[in-house]
Parts: structure tokens; sequence; C-alpha cells
């Protein structure tokens, strides 16, 4: 079940065709970001190769309590996002609002832990840069490690961020359209931005929080 | 083309796989596997993803020009890390033959 937008622009035969170009367009954006994400985790590949006992090192400073509870916030939201995107489709204003709103606070819940996280390493010396010391018994690649968890943690926040934003916009347009006619398309697409900005964490979440726990 | 959707109880489904998926990750990663670590973390990384991804981003019910823009994504993903790979692994083979001082 479909729901045809409120407006076809001129370059396309009808709504189903807008709706297909528009998923497609996502795609490929989603494919510019698999890229963009890719080099930080190529860059991680090589240098956790190079030097695993700084890697694993640094990860037992990572609390994974936290971590998986972010985990497990993240796919929520993405639960409550799909669930939108199916309010939008039938064109259920009031689910709509509903859902975008408990996933922007899922998200923000996120962001709030993921202060906290970063709050933490303050605190004890593990942000690369002049104030960094090594914990004991750890090499100085270390703070190598403690990069590539800033770096890749923060531009996955960042991308958390304008999602945030993105869903809130959507959700302040759901409210003024009174007469029932959702842009469904626009959810959907947020939605597929979403769900990748989770598939995302779903690979840092243990690469980053889970080496060497054993033993 | 229209397509099928999936239905509110296979979301919750898919959700609730994804939890059990990220316990069995955190727990695993407490038992001592050796290399096997690794590989069983990462096995359950991609299936969480596929699950989001086929299910959560409507790739199962999508056509097949999505399919390929999907797959085009991971292909040039696997080509950026292989081949980065291949050459770093490998340095310790040229050490060896003396032919890197060239």
């Amino acid at each position: 079940m479909r729901s045809s937008d409120a407006a076809v622009a001129h370059q396309f035969d009808d709504a189903v065709q807008q709706a297909e170009a528009a998923r497609l367009g996502m795609w490929t954006f989603l494919l510019t970001e698999i890229l963009f994400f890719g080099g930080l985790f190529t860059g991680y590949v090589v240098y956790r190769l190079s030097y695993p006992e700084a890697f694993a090192a640094g990860s037992h400073h990572l609390d994974v309590v936290l971590g998986g509870i972010n985990t497990a916030v993240l796919i929520a939201s993405s639960l409550t996002m799909a669930f939108a995107v199916y309010a939008a489709e039938r064109l259920r204003r009031r689910g709509v609002m509903l859902f975008l709103t408990l996933t922007i606070l899922l998200g923000s819940t996120f962001l709030g832990i993921k202060w906290v996280e970063y709050a933490h390493k303050f605190e004890e010396n593990l942000v690369p840069g002049a104030s960094f010391v090594s914990p004991e018994g750890a090499s100085s690649h270390v703070e190598l490690f403690f990069s590539f968890y800033f770096a890749m943690t923060g531009l996955h926040a960042l991308h958390m961020i304008v999602g945030i934003g993105i869903l809130a916009i959507l959700l302040a347009a759901a409210f003024r359209r009174r007469d029932g006619k959702l842009n469904a398309n626009a959810v959907e697409m947020t939605g597929l931005y979403w769900h990748f900005v989770d598939i995302v964490w779903i690979f840092l979440f243990p690469l980053l929080y889970l080496i060497g726990r054993h033993g | 083309m229209t397509e099928s959707s999936p239905s509110i109880g296979t979301y919750v489904g898919i959700f609730v796989a994804l939890i059990l998926l990220t316990v069995a990750t955190v727990g695993v990663a407490f038992v001592d596997l050796g290399v096997l670590n690794v590989v069983v973390a990462l096995t359950i990384a991609v299936s969480k993803a596929l699950l989001v991804a086929l299910y959560f981003m409507h790739l199962r019910y999508s056509g097949s020009l999505n399919w390929l823009f999907a797959a085009a994504g991971v292909l040039w993903l696997v080509f950026l890390v292989g081949l980065t790979l291949s050459d770093v692994a490998t340095r310790s083979w040229l050490q060896a033959t003396g032919l890197s001082q060239f």
C-alpha cells in the first residue's frame, strides 16, 4: 500500500516514478556514505592489525554497558522510525507524529549517553592531544586507538545530529498538515538515512568496544 | 511499481532478533575463542546489518535496481579494505626477500 505524494514534479510521469527516483537518489547518497565511513574503517583495520595490544588496551577503557545500552537504544529508534514510515504510507498523521517524536527522543538519548562517555574520557585523560596520558602498562599507541574512537564515533554522532534535525523538520511539517496530505516519501527517505546510521553503529560497537574482552 | 511492505509484526520480530544478536555479540566477546572472536563479532554485525537493510530499509521488497545500488556500495568497500590489506598485510613478505630496499 503506497500513498501518493502531495505534488508530482513536472519531470516525473507520476508519483510512483517520483518516489522511486527519490529512493534511488537516497541509496546513491548512502553509497557515498558507505565509502565515507569506509575510509575510517579501513584506517582502523590497518592500525588494529599493526598494534593489536594497544587497541585491546584502549578498548578496555570504553564502557561496554553504556555502549551496549546505546546499541539497544539505536536499534529501538530504527524500529520507531520504521513505524513512522509505516504510518506515513497510510497517511496516519498522528501515528507519524508519535513515532517521529519517539525516534527523536531515542536518538537524543543515544547522543546524551555519548556525551557522558566523552566526558569520562576527558576526566580520564584519554583524549588524544597534549592532555593524553597513556594508561598504566599500555604503549603509546593507545592514543592512536582513541583517535579512531573519537573520529569514528564523532562522525557518527554528527550524522545523528543531522538526522535528528531532519526528523524535527518532518515532525513540524506533519504537525502543520491538518489536511492529511503527508509527504510519505520524505519520511521514507529519512528512514533510509536513519537506518544507515544505525548500521554504521552496528559495526562501530563491536569493533571499538569489544576488542579482546575475554580473559 | 507497487511494493509490499513489512507488517508491524515483522518489524517487531526483526527488532527482537537485533536485540538478541546484540546480547550474543557482547556475550561471545567475553569468551576466549582466539582468532574466532573477530570472525564471530563481524559475522553477527553483518547479520544485524542485513536484517536492518532487508527489512527496515525495505530492500527485500524493492526492485533489482535498489539491490544493485546497495550491492555496489558494499563491493567498493570490499575493494577499499581488500586492496589496502593486500598491501599492508604483506609488507613483511617483501622484507624477507631483501627487495624492500627498492
